[in-house]
């Protein structure tokens, strides 16, 4: 059973929250010692560079992986996706804070429908577990989980074993399994920019060693389980972040020309299918269903405006536009053609409106 | 603990009699916290302080703010240091044990320098909100709040922030 141990991933929190460390202390201190279980630490999983050292590990990983990092699960799988690391996405019970208990786009039968693996383009058959370490702040409940994904894991392996009749050793089994995988990685490095985001170049030396922290970044990271390809951001965004594919695709292009703290295209975004995974507020953060028992935002009191979504936007992106040098626009370009659309609210509307009526 | 702030306790039941002196504290009292609101200084309307020092003021949070934030854990500045500000323009994110919020101007001007030690370990905010723990250096023409008017703001908002803040936790 020795080759079925599951990967378990904590991405560590940003900055130097006490209690955050703890827990990850505490799970990594417990699953260095299962037998079970190969447990790595990573930097933040947004921060880091397709070329960081922590990536190359996480992409690397052949089998099913359990990441743990202090984000919205659909704010982890389309990071993932955007890192080209593919795969189903694994069935985990824990939820984040204040996400109902529904399970959503989550079933995955293994007739499941395309868009149910972790991969934008190709996805890839392992599972991959995606859990918000602010679901709970007992690091038992995570274990229990994990135990739990890696009892699954073992049943599972046995059975492919039987299948192909053999006992592959680890690296035909990879190959086996994801034919595209060292392809996918060798594009995504590609796609994306060499030098970070502070301008620095990345060690990209892939050596076994713990990963150099990552500075923090600024990007969008798009859900293409909602995108519906209208292209309003590209319309809208004036600062050259995205771009489309050789399949007229919408993509983040330039993710690094993307403006600290502005989340003014995804307001924009009809579907709001474009997550900022570190922005405040969590139907921008990607949180999956209604939110509630978050923490108290005191940007009212603090001077923040109340505003409709798409002034705000506007109101964002001027200030950007004039931190640039550049002329502020207003309404006059790419303000959405179809932000009224047709068609049943859903329950991600209300929690949008809802949040501009805070305001008592 | 009310044995270690004697000095406070004096300051409160004194706080009445001392308001025509420029240098005497006030105190604003949030249920059973004394929010310091010291007389040293200006203030603006989102819960600031702002200090003449080397021809520009020196700018944190009151002892109000502090305490609806409690322990702060992150703080980051969304705009480069010597960028002019509009009133009320975004410049930062703080998070801390209880809540995240945006930061904003507290009117327009310049954002000339910020305390780089913060960035580090932001927990100085929450040890000396009125020393060390100062956010940004900042230039403005804008003439911010005597401490007597901030306390007139605090009084006739602190209803509705607890409002606000209830509304939110429900």
């Amino acid at each position: 059973m020795a080759q079925n141990k599951i990967t378990v991933v904590i991405s560590q929190a940003q900055g130097k929250n006490p209690t955050r460390r703890h827990l990850e202390e505490e799970i990594a201190a417990a699953l260095i010692v299962d037998p079970d279980v190969d447990i790595s630490l990573v930097p933040h999983l947004y921060d880091m560079a397709a070329d960081h050292t922590g990536m190359l590990f996480l992409r690397s990983v052949p089998g099913d992986m359990v990441l743990l990092s202090w984000l919205y699960p659909r704010g982890i799988r389309w990071i993932l996706d955007r890192q080209g690391i593919a795969g189903l996405e694994g069935v985990t019970l824990l939820k984040s804070e204040g996400e109902d208990d529904e399970i959503d786009e989550e079933s995955e039968a293994p007739d499941a429908p395309e868009y149910n693996g972790i991969g934008s383009v190709h996805a890839s058959k392992r599972k991959l577990y995606c859990i918000d370490l602010r679901s709970d702040s007992d690091p038992s409940v995570y274990l229990d989980e994990i135990r739990r994904i890696a009892g699954e894991n073992a049943v599972q392996t046995v059975d492919l074993m039987q299948w192909i009749q053999g006992s592959p050793q680890q690296p035909q089994l990879e190959r086996y399994l994801h034919p595209d995988r060292m392809l996918e990685a060798a594009k995504s490095n590609g796609e994306s920019n060499p030098v970070n985001g502070n301008g620095d170049r990345v060690n990209g030396n892939g050596a076994d060693v713990l990963p150099e922290p990552a500075k923090r970044r600024w990007y969008p990271v798009i859900d293409y389980t909602r995108c519906t390809n209208c292209l309003e951001c590209i319309d809208f965004c004036l600062f050259g972040v995205y771009g489309i594919d050789q399949v007229d695709r919408i993509l983040v292009e330039q993710q690094d020309n993307c403006k600290k703290g502005c989340p003014a295209c995804s307001r924009v975004c009809p579907e709001n299918a474009i997550i900022f995974p570190g922005h405040k507020s969590p139907a921008i953060a990607g949180a999956a269903g209604e939110v509630a028992g978050l923490k108290i935002d005191l940007s009212q009191l603090f001077g923040g405006g109340g505003g409709d979504m798409l002034n705000m936007a506007v109101a964002e992106r001027d200030a950007e536009l004039v931190n640039d040098g550049r002329d502020a626009v207003g309404m006059t370009v790419g303000i959405p053609k179809r932000q009224t659309h047709i068609g049943e609210r859903d329950e991600l509307d209300d929690l949008m409106d809802g949040l501009d009526e805070l305001d008592l | 603990m009310i044995a270690l702030w004697p000095q406070r306790h004096n300051e409160k039941h004194h706080a009445a009699k001392k308001q025509s002196f420029m240098s005497a504290d006030l105190i604003f009292n949030m249920g059973k916290f004394e929010a310091r609101i010291p007389g040293d200084r200006q203030y603006s309307k989102n819960h600031l302080w702002l200090q003449e020092c080397d021809g520009a003021f020196r700018v944190g949070f009151t002892a109000y703010s502090v305490r609806l934030l409690q322990d702060v854990y992150f703080l980051d500045w969304t705009i480069d240091a010597n960028t002019d500000v509009r009133d009320k323009q975004e410049i930062g994110e703080i998070e801390s044990s209880k809540a995240l919020s945006s930061l904003y101007a507290p009117s327009a001007g310049k954002v000339i320098e910020f305390n780089e030690n913060l960035l580090d370990d932001p927990s100085t905010i929450n040890t000396d909100n009125y020393g060390d723990g100062w956010l940004f250096r900042f230039e403005t023409a804008e003439k911010p709040l005597q401490p007597a008017e901030y306390i007139v703001i605090l009084e006739e908002g602190w209803e509705h922030t607890q409002r606000h803040l209830k509304g939110q936790i429900n």
